[in-house]
This record gives C-alpha cells, sequence and structure tokens, in this order.
C-alpha cells in the first residue's frame, strides 16, 4: 500500500516536470510532437528506473560502507552516464525499431538534470530498496505524464495566433505554468 | 581558429545580453525556475553556479590540450561534479538555512547545461585568460537574472525583499507567485520581454 501511494505522489503530486522543476530542457525542447515527446517518456522512464537501482546500490553497498559519502555526486554522474551509454547499446542489440524511435533522445538524458535529481532524492529520503525502485518508475511516468500533456497543447498551439515576442520558449513557459497549476490541485490527495 | 577573436571587453558583456544563458540561450532553466521563490536564494544560486563556472573554466581550459577528445565530456563532469561538491560542503558548512533551502539544487548544478555548454563550447578551445573573462561574464548574466527573477517574485509573492516587507497591510500576498506556476509565468514573461527589447533594439 505504502508502495502505491508513493508511485501516485511520485507521478502526480510531486511530478518531477511541474513542481520540482528537473527535466526542463527535453520538456520544453521535445515536445513539439506527441509521437517524439512519448518517446523521450519511455527512454527517460527507462532509464529512471535503471539509475534508481543501480545508484541505491552503489550508494548503500559502496560508499556508506566505505565512508566515502562526499564521492555521491562525482560516482553518480559517473554511474548515469556510463549507464546511459549501456542502455543505448543495449536496445541497439536487442530491439532495433525501439533503438530508431528512441534515437537521438537516449545520449541526451545523460544532462537530464531528472535523473542526477532522482538518485539525490532517494538518498536524502532514505528510500529502502523497493520504495527506490518505484520512486523511479513513478517519477518516470509523471515525466512522460506531462511532457505528453504538453506536446498535447504545443499541437494545438501551432494553429493559435501567439503575440510575437512570446513565440517558441515564452508560450511554452506560460502553458506550463497553468499546467503546473493544474496540477496543484493534486496537492494534498495522500502525503508521504 | 575559425572563430574571429572578439575584443577583451566583449568576452565579458555578451553574457550580460548578447549570449545571456537564461534568456538567450535558455540554457539552465532548472534552477532558474526552482530556487527563485525569494531573492535571497536566487542570489546564493547565482553565487555558487558562479564558483563552479569560474573554477571548472579555468581548469579545464589549462589542461584542455592533454584531455583526449573522445572523453572529454565525461572528464569535464568529473572537474564539475569535484568543484560542486566543494560548494555543496561550503554552503552546509557556513551557510545552513540557504543550503536546506536549495536541497538538491546545490549538487544538481553538476548537470547544469550553462556550466557544460561553456565548457564544450568555449574553454575546451580557448586560453585561460579568455576562458575567465567568458565565464565570468555568463556567471553575472546568470546573477542577474536569478536575482531579478527572484525579486520579482518574492514581491509579488510575500511583499517582503530579501525578507524585508516592502509592501505594507493593504497588500495581499499574490501566493501563486512563490509556487511552482508562477515560475514558470515568471520566467514566460521575462523571456518575452528580451523577445521584446531586442526586436526593438534591431529595428532602431
Amino acid at each position: 500500500m505504502k508502495l502505491i501511494l508513493l508511485f501516485i505522489s511520485a507521478a502526480v503530486i510531486n511530478n518531477f516536470v511541474l513542481s520540482y522543476f528537473l527535466g526542463i530542457c527535453p520538456f520544453v525542447g521535445v515536445s513539439k510532437k506527441i509521437s517524439s515527446a512519448l518517446s523521450m517518456g519511455m527512454a527517460v522512464t527507462f532509464v529512471m528506473t535503471i539509475t534508481a537501482v543501480v545508484t541505491w546500490l552503489i550508494y548503500h553497498l559502496i560508499l556508506v560502507p566505505a565512508n566515502l559519502e562526499i564521492l555521491e555526486y562525482v560516482s553518480f554522474i559517473l554511474v548515469i552516464s556510463a549507464l546511459v551509454q549501456l542502455v543505448e547499446m543495449f536496445v541497439k542489440k536487442v530491439s532495433k525499431p525501439l533503438y530508431e524511435t528512441l534515437g537521438i533522445y537516449l545520449p541526451l538524458i545523460t544532462t537530464n538534470c531528472a535523473i542526477l535529481g532522482l538518485a539525490l532524492f532517494s538518498v536524502l529520503r532514505d528510500y529502502e530498496f523497493m520504495e527506490s525502485l518505484i520512486f523511479g518508475i513513478g517519477a518516470g511516468a509523471g515525466f512522460t505524464l506531462a511532457i505528453v500533456i504538453m506536446a498535447g497543447i504545443r499541437e494545438e498551439l501551432e494553429l493559435a495566433k501567439v503575440p510575437k515576442p512570446f513565440e517558441g520558449a515564452g508560450i511554452t513557459m506560460i502553458v506550463a505554468a497553468s499546467l503546473a497549476l493544474a496540477f496543484m490541485g493534486f496537492a494534498g490527495l495522500i502525503s508521504v | 581558429m575559425a572563430r574571429k577573436q572578439a575584443s577583451v571587453s566583449y568576452e565579458v558583456i555578451k553574457g550580460l545580453w548578447d549570449e545571456n544563458p537564461v534568456l538567450r540561450s535558455l540554457l539552465g532553466l532548472c534552477p532558474t525556475l526552482a530556487v527563485t521563490n525569494s531573492a535571497i536564494n536566487g542570489l546564493a544560486m547565482g553565487l555558487a553556479t558562479t564558483f563552479v563556472l569560474i573554477t571548472s573554466s579555468i581548469i579545464i581550459s589549462s589542461v584542455r590540450n592533454i584531455i583526449p577528445n573522445q572523453v572529454r565530456i565525461s572528464s569535464f563532469i568529473v572537474v564539475i561534479a569535484a568543484f560542486v561538491t566543494v560548494a555543496d560542503r561550503f554552503l552546509a558548512a557556513f551557510y545552513p538555512l540557504i543550503s536546506k533551502d536549495l536541497g538538491p539544487y546545490v549538487p544538481l548544478i553538476v548537470v547544469n547545461c550553462i556550466i557544460l555548454g561553456r565548457q564544450e563550447a568555449f574553454s575546451a578551445k580557448n586560453s585561460v585568460f579568455r576562458s575567465l573573462l567568458d565565464s565570468s561574464g555568463m556567471s553575472l548574466g546568470f546573477i542577474l537574472v536569478l536575482l531579478a527573477l527572484g525579486m520579482v517574485r518574492e514581491i509579488l509573492g510575500s511583499g517582503t525583499l530579501f525578507g524585508i516587507t516592502v509592501l505594507g497591510d493593504w497588500f495581499d500576498p499574490w501566493m501563486m507567485m512563490i509556487l511552482p506556476p508562477g515560475a514558470f509565468l515568471g520566467l514566460g514573461i521575462f523571456i518575452a520581454l528580451a523577445n521584446w527589447l531586442n526586436a526593438r533594439r534591431a529595428k532602431a
């Protein structure tokens, strides 16, 4: 039960994009079409889930016993970039079509702050192994939800008349503001 | 070098407006949105980022000829992460309150695209001195945006500035401005304003 609540909390109430501002770059950059937004969301969810597991193991089985918590940031970022590369090779070998859909988005995930943020949050909040895993999946689902909704709105915006200075990033931010406002409605649903 | 050598002063000034990291290049949006709920947090974040950007620029531009091209991004990230650890420990030791407020956003400086972007685009190809100028200018541009956004949001959202009440009792604080929607709204308007000013300047 606690795990289900944690999932809901990570996905909608404390949405990574709309309330923690993590992963804004792909949120703005890859949200022009629903299909590519969905691919990006899937790629991020995939990497987030693996990152959550691997960084948990590294932190609790290597860094803490060796008293090397100070290396937390350095080791996390190295692990993430290595992981993204591994995932890329793996997907390429196993499923060609999936690799083609994700394509350029995979390497970009390394510098996605949502991934490192996820690892940091799970250390900060002292999550158990299972909690960490669910948190990763939930955060990924929340990211996918936000970026797909955003892409849906932006596809419609193509037809709207936007004041010149607001074109591009400006109006995207304003739309994100109203989305964030809508997601605030979930606050207090449950508290984890 | 293909790129024309700009004048020394321009290397600093370009970060303020022409190539402002936030308003023109749209880099580093995550910290810009996350920590500007008050002016003091924005300033602290700006200074921490400045420290990391300048120190890592100096290190990377001085070893730029030794790093093999294939592993340059990983090497940059390790240098940046090391300095972020320094900044994080410093804040936690001397300014525990601010450090607590900023939370995980201090370690997240590691993945701030402004820093990696400047190393890749500038420090990896230019002398130490020029990299120092470039990173100072960029940091200054970043601080200015964070401070301005933090001030606007703090005044509208809680009626205070640097924690001092500036708007009297008649003012009903616009709570939304210090919450996430206010961040997106504020930055959207800032970006539009910058575009508008630039278009006007181009016409004149």
